[in-house]
């Protein structure tokens, strides 16, 4: 059973087959059973992301897109539906290490230095001491982080802590980057300039990257298909194919088609608002 | 003249600017206090001792004049409260002015305590850590011995020291394991609740962190939960290094009287030594102030070593 279970787990880390397709959903819901009864988190979702695409969950807290993403991550447990990541369950990815997971904080361990903050994946991985000292050497040096080793998460700004945080998930060297807001919390000229080393980074890498996020140009910034959805109960309301060109500056977003996008979104978020008030 | 007329103004160290530096830190504070504990400790030994003082005196027929009676207060063999000077002398004499190895000496009864406090405040901390982790662990032990844990400190030590040396005596545990578990049994519970808090208190992102690189339960005992709870466990050990030596010292009561600074508060309260039991009570408190200082010095060296101490 155990065998088994590793066996599954062997092939879900090796990239799915020719047909690109990471993340499949189908009909996938999720109550929520509270005290003041049952909370509709996820109904009826229908959700595909290709190889390589930059998607974006986008919509007004509580539609449910941190909660699909904890799903996509198995983290949460949807009630029915199906969902397979990498071709398998969520289950066995996890267990493959297929994502690389950042949260809406940096979530460092305080007692660890950046470097050691980047092993830890590693260490738990159970890769040798020169693998773990090359692959953080090449994964802070991707987030521009070379000469920050040695220092304490404290001792760095917001912006960088959430930098260290990403060169963590990508140290496990997945496929799949899932994001759960990870600029919410950092003031706009940070995060403008996070969002375009987080496009570099894209470029140079060719993951498949799941972003959370409530902003609207974030989201048009990024992605390459936006995914609108609307709370209570969440659902997904419009998925926006955001074909601006591949090499995108923070100039973009001043140009007619960007801003046309970006009101197709606004009008998606609005709609899926309407019945609320 | 004028230096005066501006204080601190280019004078050395001028009595106000050397009491205003010594008031500045905790030296000023702290010294105040002493000298206020030993004032009320003179009045008190005066006031308590004086009846004795008259009857012995009447007995005699000595007539003394206000200091010389004030002065025998504080010279009696068997005071009710010996003076602090008294204290002092008996200190210096049964530790420094004799040799370590006599069965007088309170070095000897020190360190006879002092290693069934060490011995107990080790296992009691091991049985404290190991219960914590049973615990946050395992819901089933959460729900059955957490109740178990807090009735068995609702039990006065008094009443079960006795028991427990008198039972592991009777089955030849040597005495320094004895009172060991008396100590174990008052040190471990300060541990195991802050310890049980302490493996708890991770933020559910870095939990859900560790889910993420399916890490296992050992890997996030080790690689988080452990070293999240090293504030808790230093506060704890804090607690407990001091209940073990009062663990230590209830255990030696009632072993007869032979070791221990315990063995000497109860020989001299047999023997109406009250110098005797006194010294015994401070080098005692002086025991338990060094011991707490050094887990409070081994706390800011770890918390240090892993970046915790700002």
């Amino acid at each position: 059973m155990v065998e088994e279970v590793a066996r599954e787990a062997a092939e879900a880390a090796r990239p799915a087959s020719a047909s690109g397709s990471v993340i499949a959903i189908t009909d996938l819901s999720l109550t929520f059973q509270t005290a003041d009864g049952p909370v509709h988190a996820l109904q009826d979702i229908d959700l595909s992301v290709d190889r390589g695409e930059f998607v974006s969950l986008i919509g007004p807290s509580g539609c449910g897109k941190t909660t699909l993403l904890r799903v996509i991550a198995d983290l949460e447990q949807p009630t029915s539906g199906e969902i397979a990541v990498n071709g398998v369950s969520p289950d066995a990815a996890r267990r493959a290490r297929a994502y690389g997971y950042v949260f809406q904080a940096a979530a460092l361990y305080p007692w660890r230095s950046i470097a050691s903050n980047v092993a830890l994946p590693l260490e738990i991985m159970g890769l040798s001491k020169a693998e773990r000292s090359e692959r953080v050497k090449r994964n802070l040096e991707l987030v521009n982080l070379t000469g920050f080793e040695r220092k304490y998460p404290w001792q760095l700004s917001g912006g960088m802590q959430q930098r260290a945080s990403i060169a963590r998930a990508l140290a496990v060297e997945p496929d799949l980057l899932l994001m759960d807001e990870p600029f919410g919390a950092l003031d706009e000229i940070v995060r403008d300039h996070l969002n375009e080393q987080l496009l570099q980074l894209w470029a140079k890498t060719h993951k498949t990257i799941v972003f959370v996020t409530h902003s609207i140009p974030e989201a048009v910034f990024l992605s390459t298909k936006i995914v609108v959805m609307s709370p209570r109960p969440g659902r997904v309301y419009d998925v926006i194919d955001c074909d601006l060109p591949g090499e995108r500056t923070l100039d973009i977003r001043e140009t007619p088609e960007f801003l046309e996008i970006a009101h197709r979104v606004r009008e998606g978020l609005r709609a899926g608002h309407s019945y609320d008030d | 003249m004028t230096a005066l007329a501006e204080p601190g103004g280019g004078v050395g160290l001028s009595p106000r600017v050397f009491v205003r530096r010594i008031f500045a830190g905790q030296t000023g504070p702290v010294l105040v206090v002493v000298a206020a504990i030993i004032l009320v400790w003179y009045l008190g030994a005066a006031f308590l001792n004086a009846p004795q003082q008259m009857e012995a005196d009447g007995r005699a027929g000595v007539e003394r004049s206000l200091t010389g009676f004030l002065a025998a207060t504080y010279s009696q063999e068997r005071p009710v409260l010996p003076a602090p000077h008294q204290v002092a002398a008996e200190i210096w004499k049964t530790t420094f002015a004799m040799k370590p190895t006599s069965k007088r000496s309170l070095v000897y009864h020190g360190w006879v305590t002092l290693s069934s406090t060490l011995m107990g405040f080790a296992i009691g901390t091991l049985l404290g850590v190991l219960l914590a982790v049973g615990i946050v662990y395992s819901r089933t032990l959460d729900k059955s011995l957490m109740p178990w844990i807090i009735a068995s400190q609702t039990i006065p030590i008094l009443a079960i020291a006795p028991m427990i040396v008198v039972v592991l005596g009777a089955i030849n545990v040597a005495p320094v394991f004895a009172k060991g578990t008396v100590s174990a049994y008052l040190a471990f519970f300060p541990v195991a609740v802050g310890m049980v808090k302490g493996l708890r208190s991770p933020d559910p992102m870095l939990l859900d962190l560790m889910r993420t690189y399916s890490a296992g339960p050992w890997q996030t005992l080790v690689k988080l939960r452990l070293p999240a709870a090293m504030p808790f466990l230093f506060a704890s050990l804090k607690v407990a290094i001091a209940i073990s030596l009062v663990g230590a010292i209830v255990g030696e009561l009632p072993t007869g009287a032979r070791a221990g600074l315990g063995a000497r508060l109860l020989a001299g309260s047999y023997y109406g030594q009250t110098v005797q039991i006194w010294s015994a009570l401070l080098v005692a408190a002086f025991m338990a102030a060094i011991l707490v200082t050094l887990v409070g010095i081994a706390d800011r060296i770890v918390l240090r070593r892993m970046g915790m101490a700002r």
